[in-house]
């Protein structure tokens, strides 16, 4: 690291006392990365590019935006209609919302990959986990907002989701509504918590990169960098790759946006909430659906456990079992490039994801809820016996001397 | 401690187990004090005043035929008001004895048989299951029929079959006059 030089006094002068100039230097322009990053790698600076997108939206459509039951509704139509652009504005923060999940998603499973949660980055895992859990809030949060009746509807079955636990459970889902149903209390807190978590995803951002920038990135070989030949500084090579990858994402964002900007959503959000009369088919947003699958495969009582306790518990033991990953997977070798039998498991838990999400999508009927309990199933078990074994009983392939090593070599 | 070997402490054990005692209750204070500073917080968003206010409905039951049902907006929340048919009461008699996941004989969730009174929000996940109109779907035991999760209710409002894990709660209720009802 050369360090921060400038002949320019003003500069150096602030940079004494503040030094916001060497710590850019540092970390976004000398910062080495390594070489060989391929293009699953732009995916973490698109997703923060979204959450800038999401906050400008959100800022921007509160302005015209009110919190009460009895205007919520004609408010997020009038910012359809009436405001200036409004349509623009809301479309570009309903899509965002799907698009933030999109990048995330493709952001996770390159880790999973790749291999990146393992050891150093423990801990830079655990804080995109906890960024993804805050984004599953907010987003939960933000669809509420309109007060369609997959907004009162969503809400109300994800706030008794707390009911399942046991004694505390009731007065839990009371104190999230504010009354004895959703009604105004939520919507207003929720639209108070719904402007507060984005900025927290902030904090939670900065730490992550913060962790980044103490481990530096892995890479698609998953050896780690071993000198000045492994990496290349982030400014130009990156910035100008990242860019570029913005402007590709832009193309398919905006795609949406002007063209089927209600792709992701539910027709039945354009319905005002009626609280008197259920949707036939309450879906969530397809970003949770694979959990909303996992909470809905647990149909029978187990002694004086109910379903409905199994299913909520599963759920959320579905993301926090990834806080273990770490462990779980015993392998010493990061890369699935040199583990051809995790490979295989790798694209065989994505699809049963897929699978997971596609069942949460549908009603609860034969065949679906058993394949839904067989993709449950096979979830865990990819996490608590698939993993540990794999790393015991798979012979991975030689791993190359060096990044610079393997790279010279495919050159050659 | 770090600093007794610059300054000499007279009884150093006798100093510390006094510092700790200091060190510890005033953590002890703190804590309480932030927890106490913390609950008005909490319990804001419990419900207000206004809204427990708004905490009984009366409902005119004379218009309701054998067979028919009503619901009724109680607390936010749908009431299903349901006037039973002789061989919906005699099912419910009948069915105290069938296996119940959550067992209560009908008498006890009735003041007069012919009124069946309870909350139509399903225990499940609390959609409001269907059953009340002529061409609703009532389920495999003639009562309500979630469509949400599908789970079954009987004529009693109790759970039968599907993923919800208790009956229909009867809300507390009392007959104002012979024809009308005070729920709350």
């Amino acid at each position: 690291m050369s360090g921060f030089q400038t002949n320019n006094k003003v500069i150096s002068w602030l940079d004494e006392r503040l030094p916001i100039f060497s710590m850019m230097q540092h970390s976004a322009i000398e910062y080495p990365t390594p070489r060989n990053l391929n293009y699953w790698w732009n995916f973490g600076s698109l997703a923060a590019f979204v959450l800038v997108v999401m906050l400008l939206t959100g800022i921007f459509l509160v302005m015209n935006y009110s919190s009460h039951t009895s205007l919520a509704f004609d408010s997020v139509e009038r910012i359809m209609r009436d405001v200036n652009y409004g349509w623009l504005i809301r479309y570009l923060h309903m899509n965002g919302a799907s698009m933030f999940f999109i990048l995330v998603y493709i952001h996770m499973f390159r880790n999973l990959y790749y291999g990146s949660y393992k050891a150093p980055r423990e801990v830079l895992w655990w804080v995109g986990i906890i960024i993804y859990l805050a984004m599953m809030a907010t987003g939960f949060l933000g669809y509420v907002l309109p007060w369609g009746q997959m907004s009162f509807w969503g809400a109300t079955v994800i706030t008794n989701l707390f009911s399942a636990f046991p004694v505390v459970g009731q007065s839990i889902v009371t104190l999230l509504w504010g009354g004895f149903s959703v009604d105004n209390p939520t919507l207003n807190r929720f639209f108070s918590l719904h402007y507060l978590l984005p900025f927290v995803i902030v904090g939670l951002v900065v730490v992550h990169v913060w962790a980044l920038h103490t481990v530096r990135s892995n890479n698609p070989l998953g050896v780690e960098m071993k000198g000045e030949a492994d990496s290349i500084p982030f400014h130009p090579y990156y910035t100008i790759k990242d860019l570029f990858g913005i402007g590709l994402f832009l193309m398919f964002f905006l795609a949406f946006v002007f063209w089927a900007p209600n792709f992701f959503g539910e027709p039945d959000n354009y319905i005002p909430a009626n609280p008197m009369v259920t949707p036939p088919h309450i879906v969530p947003e397809w970003y949770y659906l694979p959990f909303y699958a996992i909470l809905r495969s647990f149909t029978m009582d187990l002694w004086i456990i109910p379903a409905k306790l199994q299913g909520v518990v599963a759920m959320f033991a579905a993301i926090l079992i990834l806080f273990f990953l770490p462990w779980l997977d015993t392998s010493k070798v990061r890369s699935a490039k040199f583990r051809p039998i995790y490979r295989q498991f790798f694209w065989l838990f994505l699809v049963d994801c897929l699978v997971l999400g596609y069942v949460g999508g549908k009603p609860a009927e034969e065949p679906l809820v058993t394949i839904g309990q067989l993709g449950t199933a096979y979830y865990f078990a990819h996490f608590l016996i698939i993993m540990p074994l794999l790393g015991k009983l798979e012979k991975p392939k030689p791993l190359p001397a060096s990044i610079s090593a393997a790279v010279l070599k495919e050159k050659a | 401690m770090a600093d007794s070997a610059t300054h000499a402490q007279p009884s150093s054990t006798d100093g510390q187990s006094r510092r700790d005692f200091l060190l510890y209750s005033t953590i002890a204070v703190g804590a309480v004090g932030t927890a106490a500073a913390l609950w008005p917080f909490v319990h804001s968003m419990n419900p207000a005043a206004d809204t427990l206010a708004l905490s009984t409905t009366d409902v005119d039951l004379a218009a309701i035929q054998p067979g028919q049902a009503i619901t009724v907006v109680w607390q936010g929340k749908p009431v299903f008001v349901r006037h039973r048919t002789e061989e919906d009461i005699a099912l419910a008699t009948k069915d105290d004895s069938a296996e119940l996941r959550d067992k209560m004989a009908d008498a006890t969730r009735v003041q007069k048989p012919e009124w069946l009174i309870v909350v139509g929000v399903c225990t499940h996940l609390g959609c409001v299951p269907l059953g009340q109109k002529a061409g609703d779907p009532k389920g495999d035991f003639g009562g309500w029929f979630c469509p949400c999760h599908g789970s079954h209710y009987d004529t009693s409002g109790r759970i039968r079959k599907g993923p919800a894990p208790l009956n229909l709660p009867v809300p507390k209720y009392s007959f104002t006059s012979d024809t009308t009802i005070r729920i709350g």
